[in-house]
């Protein structure tokens, strides 16, 4: 293994551990957009299908590589746009200030 | 081909590795920051926007570092991607949360699977046996998540049916693919490029097919715990996807969501009293084998006298202290705005009202509270279930609408049935219990509810909530 290698497990241990402390303090009334705001951060794998391609477009067969590629890039950016999108929508409706309490139907 | 696919520039020289390095650790502590943020309500909304711009800022500096910047035949995709996703999250409804997180952590996984599969096929120069096994793992984690969540995100929306799908030998078969998969994991480390799309396919073939007999048998009140966990499993995904191709951001950032997802399953866990381990093994809380008479805790044996109900009416309006406990079955009657306005008027009649959250109300963690807040619910008003879980017994009335395993007194005592031991809202304790349900059959867990058979101080209103709240306002 290479030195990159064990410092990557090092960066994945830390994140980790640190993550955990700081989602601890997250109230549960935020989970939901807490699991979507994750969510889109799971499609940080956009960096890794953007690196893809590039190298596959660079290679003698770009032609498969590059439509797998541009499959994984569309799939990451759904999951990027969509998710930290609906989850500013649904933290907005959190931040709304009390509705007027007169307005009885 | 390079001068077709290349426009006329390199940035490859403008960022050395310290300089990139450096800026990949200032975006994973950016990312950190926002999540901080996120454990207060009002600063929510801008830890979610400083998670976005880091991962913006992750893109850019990739493109420039990896001199993919000029390759215009990347920006297609991305624009797509883009318009995709804003469209999906411009027109989900609120109560379809639950299959949207499960759907985007499908696509997610599938990405990563996908990046993994390039590094695989050795598509890179120099791969070593580090960089092999991490692919294949990825590639299974992304397609256990892809399909799991592609499984669940159809029950939710009710393309596949919602009940558990139990196959004979069910516990057996997933341990049976899992232990195959584990074995190709290891053995992609050590074949070579002759032979490895045989592995490619085998690998995800196996991984689909746990990530699908995983994900049938889990049901509605399992929902939870199943949609955190592939949370969890799409930022695992990423991070090995990382390992793989050498990506300090991917390994950081997947960490971290996978970090998030083992969080949440664990606290939904807790809250149905469930092991982790339970789970992923199959032991969901499907409806057992044993008939319902036995399921049913002893109900008090004089049932012949007659039950007495109050009258819901009198009870809310002279009510002075109240708590609102919401279940699934309000926000599927779409009557959020109906309670919201109940809830008014009783304020208005001069009564503070409580709303009670049990921690697996919804199909997702915290769902009942961003349906809450939608219908204009102050979240002031909105608790968690340890922070009122004493106050029933003084309560005035409390109103339960479409919830029901949630308060079944039997999971206190009933031994041997699902909910046994399940923490719940102390419903039973307070004297006056008004009920909107559906009907009165067992919930999800099939242990009948004996609040329904209390001799006094319960009504018991039947029907679709939006119609007999609505009647119920026009009353008071």
């Amino acid at each position: 293994m290479e030195l990159i290698q064990y410092i990557l497990i090092g960066v994945f241990l830390v994140a980790t551990i640190v993550g955990y402390k700081l989602i601890n303090n997250v109230p549960s009334r935020l989970h939901t957009p807490l699991m979507s705001g994750m969510n889109a951060l799971s499609g940080i794998t956009i960096l890794g299908a953007l690196i893809a391609t590039g190298v596959a477009l660079n290679s003698k067969e770009p032609v498969v590589g590059y439509i797998f590629g541009s499959l994984a890039i569309i799939l990451a950016m759904i999951n990027v746009a969509g998710g930290f999108s609906v989850t500013n929508r649904m933290l907005k409706m959190f931040g709304k200030k009390k509705e007027d309490e007169t307005t009885i139907a | 081909m390079n001068n077709f696919i290349l426009l006329s520039f390199s940035t490859a020289n403008i960022l050395s590795d310290s300089v990139y390095y450096v800026l990949c650790g200032i975006l994973s502590v950016a990312v950190l920051v926002g999540i901080h943020l996120m454990s207060k309500v009002e600063r929510a909304q801008l830890g979610n926007q400083i998670s976005a711009l880091a991962v913006a800022l992750g893109v850019i500096i990739t493109l420039i570092k990896n001199d993919i910047l000029p390759l215009w035949l990347i920006y297609p995709g991305v624009i797509i991607g883009l318009i995709i996703g804003l469209i999906l999250a411009k027109r989900v409804k609120m109560i379809q949360m639950p299959q949207l997180v499960a759907l985007l952590n499908g696509v997610g996984g599938a990405a990563s699977a996908i990046v993994a599969a390039f590094v695989f096929i050795e598509l890179y120069d120099g791969v070593d046996f580090f960089g092999k096994v991490t692919a294949s793992l990825a590639m299974a984690i992304g397609s256990i998540t892809l399909f799991g969540s592609l499984v669940a995100a159809g029950k939710l929306h009710k393309v596949l049916a919602q009940k558990p799908v139990i196959l004979p030998f069910h516990q057996t078969l997933s341990m049976g693919l899992l232990i195959i998969l584990l074995v190709l994991i290891v053995l992609g480390g050590f074949f070579s490029f002759a032979t490895s799309s045989i592995m490619l396919v085998a690998t995800i073939l196996i991984a689909t097919a746990f990530g699908i007999v995983f994900s049938i048998r889990v049901g509605g009140a399992d929902m939870p715990i199943t949609i955190s966990l592939l949370n969890s499993l799409s930022g695992v995904a990423a991070a090995v996807a990382g390992f793989a191709i050498g990506d300090v951001l991917l390994v950081s950032i997947g960490g971290i969501v996978g970090a998030s997802g083992l969080f949440l399953t664990q606290v939904m866990c807790r809250a149905m009293n469930r092991s982790l381990m339970d789970i992923l093994l199959g032991k969901t809380a499907a409806r057992s084998s044993k008939t319902e008479t036995e399921l049913t805790p002893e109900v008090s044996e004089e049932s012949e006298e007659q039950q007495v109900m109050i009258n819901p009416e009198e009870v809310i309006k002279n009510a002075k202290t109240a708590i609102i406990v919401p279940g699934y079955g309000m926000a599927l009657a779409q009557a959020q705005h109906l309670v919201n306005n109940l809830a008014k008027k009783m304020k208005a009649n001069g009564a503070t009202v409580k709303y009670a959250i049990h921690p697996v109300a919804g199909r997702m963690p915290g769902h009942m509270d961003v349906l809450l807040v939608e219908a204009g619910v102050a979240f002031d008003d909105v608790y968690e279930m340890d922070e009122v879980n004493n106050e029933f017994k003084d309560v005035d009335v409390t109103i339960v609408i479409g919830a029901n395993d949630v308060l079944n007194p039997a999971a206190r005592h009933a031994e041997g049935t699902p909910i046994y031991g399940m923490p719940i809202l102390n419903v039973d304790a307070c004297k006056n219990i008004v009920i909107f349900n559906y009907d009165l059959k067992p919930g999800y867990s099939g242990v009948e509810n004996p609040i329904y058979k209390r001799k006094s101080g319960v009504a018991v209103i039947q029907g679709d909530a939006a119609k007999t709240i609505q009647e119920l306002l026009n009353k008071i």
